[in-house]
């Protein structure tokens, strides 16, 4: 699927995608006076409106636990893993036309800007990530081996996200209403995946509705990990494996198909 | 290495008439279009060797952008094919594709990462880069706040740090101040000379003579002339005026022996019937340089005119004006003529020109306004007249475009300088 060529153009530009991100990332926080500290602060605030709205005063309790925490980090599994396929699919989507600049002036492999998307929200990921792993060891709630199993989900989470994101990218070229739809969509998207509720509080009918839904899964997965220390069961992440691998091979067919016209759009 | 071909290239936009047309396009099932093809290049084919210094000129909205996108490879072409031998350097429009919040370094750093050079070299490079550039401390500002010569300068040393095999300008150098061109061309010529393939857009002429050995005319997409400079600007020429002209008149766009030479432009009002060089009484073809010489020029007029002028021009075997006048601007009337008059300009000078092949080109235009401007072409007679000149051997060994006769004193300093 991949034309070889493609990945010799993305190796050949490898400085320029390694330079891009670590701009990326200093040019977040430039004029800030607090730095890289936002990349935290904002999941943290979030983390901290929901478990205080939703453990505290809705007095909504992990089935099974009575732990204040266990909540938090049901919630933790959810919001960060989420976050990292809301940034991965956000910036795809736009970053054909973010770039327009660049791609009018200069030839170089436009596949390249793709995984810049990737590798700027896995770095970004990875600081809160790892600050939240600290957190469970600390608090003495490391799930241990299992933790291991995660490293799959996210391969698939990102697949899935940058499938997703290069289709949508490339359509938003051509018909800028999907940037604004799929705003609204992910709105919708996120309350409809058991991130800020537990799975189990949902009605029967719901919960069968729940399983058309590719990210329930993966945020499921997530959550069992870190909140009971259970593997991820591999038959429930297969469709939305499949589904990621056809996004992505569709993404990359409508790019190929699309990038010379895409620059006489920009 | 260096070489450009160009194949049967054609480059069309899609139209549609709306973007629902565009989705049903996109998603209905056949292969029904729903767009018209816009096409803003056709039948391109040129080949370029290594080393050669190509200028490509033509009047706005003729493709020229089009074509270096093309040849770059930014856009992709609708029909036939452009391949390309070895590295190329291109600056198109204003700057590289620069991002504006990060600093002058930060997008050196990136420019040269994008045409394919390592962290390593750049890093061994910025300090040349930034002498270059010459923006002093603006370097280290983001380029938002770059004025857009400054951004050029940037982006022009970037783009030319390391010598590419093929160098692609457009128009972009229009931009900076006259030492930065000067500095721009210097680099460039020197480039030239070590193999650099050059392909320029300017619509400054002068530099296409000086930097081109070569020149293409696009006109509505198309080529229209593909050979020397002089013969592609000459045609370019005549079909500006052809165009100011709106029809009233003739213009000779294409060579042939009675209308008179590309360039030529004749009415029915006036004729220019000789124009001659002389000198010492007689018409000459060749003279010494500094000769005393007059042209002549005799111009009949058909019809009233209330304020013809007459002027005329010459230039080298290049085909660059090296001086031109007329009376209008020489603060001279003729007055108002009659049909049927006849009127005999001369022009005395010493011509100081350096030896070579010049030729005169002569004019008859109505109503001066402004500074050397008229209301009207009434004609013009390309390359009317050529002549050689020879070298002076009782003048001053020089070299250059004119000789400006300097006379020269010189003094000893005796007091103030005898020690140091």
């Amino acid at each position: 699927m991949i034309a070889p060529a493609m990945l010799k153009g993305v190796w050949a530009y490898r400085g320029f995608v390694k330079g891009s991100v670590k701009r990326e990332f200093q040019s977040k926080y430039r004029n800030s006076l607090l730095g890289a500290a936002w990349t935290v602060l904002n999941p943290l605030a979030m983390i901290l409106v929901y478990t205080v709205v939703f453990a505290q005063v809705m007095k909504n309790r992990m089935p099974g636990s009575d732990s204040t925490f266990s909540y938090s980090i049901y919630l933790c599994a959810g919001v960060l893993t989420w976050g990292l396929f809301a940034e991965i699919v956000n910036r795809a989507k736009d970053v054909f036309l973010d770039n327009a600049n660049l791609i009018k002036k200069v030839n170089f492999p436009r596949i390249c800007l793709p995984l810049i998307v990737v590798l700027s929200a896995g770095v970004n990921f990875a600081i809160i990530f790892g600050l939240f792993t600290a957190f469970l060891i600390l608090s003495g709630n490391f799930p241990g081996l299992v933790f291991l199993g995660l490293v799959p989900v996210m391969a698939i989470l990102v697949l899935f996200a940058i499938g997703l994101g290069m289709v949508l990218g490339v359509l938003n070229v051509f018909f800028r209403d999907v940037g604004q739809l799929f705003g609204i969509v992910l709105q919708f998207w996120f309350w409809f995946t058991p991130i800020v509720y537990p799975m189990a509080t949902l009605p029967e009918r719901v919960k069968v509705l729940m399983t058309l839904n590719p990210m329930a899964s993966l945020i499921a997965a997530c959550q069992g990990v870190l909140v009971e220390g259970r593997w991820p069961q591999w038959t429930a992440l297969l469709p939305t494996f499949l589904i990621a691998l056809a996004l992505c091979a569709l993404g990359l067919l409508l790019f190929r198909g699309h990038a010379g016209e895409m620059v006489d759009e920009l | 290495m260096g070489s450009i071909q160009v194949k049967n290239l054609g480059k069309a936009y899609k139209r549609y008439s709306s973007q629902w047309a565009r989705l049903a396009e996109w998603i209905a099932p056949g292969k029904k279009k729903h767009h018209d093809l816009k096409w803003v290049l056709q039948d391109i084919d040129i080949d370029i060797k290594p080393g050669e210094s190509v200028g490509l000129i033509g009047v706005n909205g003729a493709g020229k952008s089009t074509l270096l996108k093309l040849i770059t490879g930014t856009s992709q072409p609708t029909v036939g094919s452009v391949s390309t031998q070895g590295r190329i350097a291109a600056l198109l429009e204003l700057g590289m594709g620069f991002h504006p919040d990060f600093t002058g370094r930060q997008n050196v750093l990136m420019s040269g990462q994008l045409i394919g050079m390592t962290a390593g070299e750049i890093t061994a490079l910025m300090p040349e880069i930034e002498a270059f550039a010459d923006i002093g401390e603006y370097i280290d500002q983001p380029v938002r706040v770059y004025s857009s010569g400054m951004q050029v300068r940037l982006a022009f040393s970037v783009a030319t740090a390391m010598r590419p095999d093929i160098l692609i300008v457009d128009e972009a150098l229009a931009v900076g101040d006259v030492f930065f061109q000067q500095k721009c061309y210097e680099r460039i010529r020197g480039f030239c000379e070590s193999g650099t393939t050059l392909l320029f857009v300017s619509h400054s002429m002068g530099t296409v003579y000086s930097l081109c050995d070569r020149a293409i005319l696009l006109a509505e997409g198309r080529v229209a002339l593909d050979a020397s400079p002089r013969e592609v600007i000459d045609l370019y020429n005549a079909q500006l005026l052809q165009r100011q002209a709106k029809g009233s008149a003739k213009v000779t766009v294409i060579d042939s022996d009675e209308a008179g030479n590309v360039g030529s432009f004749s009415s029915d009002g006036v004729a220019i019937c000789v124009v001659e060089l002389f000198k010492d009484g007689e018409a000459v073809s060749a003279v010494a340089s500094e000769s005393l010489v007059t042209v002549k020029i005799r111009v009949r007029f058909n019809h009233d005119y209330r304020d013809p002028h007459i002027g005329f021009q010459i230039r080298n075997a290049r085909g660059e004006a090296a001086f031109m006048t007329n009376t209008y601007c020489m603060n001279r009337t003729i007055g108002a003529v009659r049909r049927g008059e006849e009127i005999v300009a001369e022009f005395a000078f010493h011509i100081g020109l350096a030896e070579g092949e010049y030729t005169i080109t002569s004019g008859v235009a109505e109503g001066g306004a402004g500074e050397g401007e008229f209301n009207q072409t009434l004609a013009r007679s390309q390359d009317a007249r050529a002549f050689t000149i020879v070298r002076n051997m009782d003048a001053i060994l020089w070299s250059g475009f004119y000789n400006l006769n300097p006379t020269c004193t010189l003094h000893r300093q005796q007091e103030e300088q005898t020690v140091s």
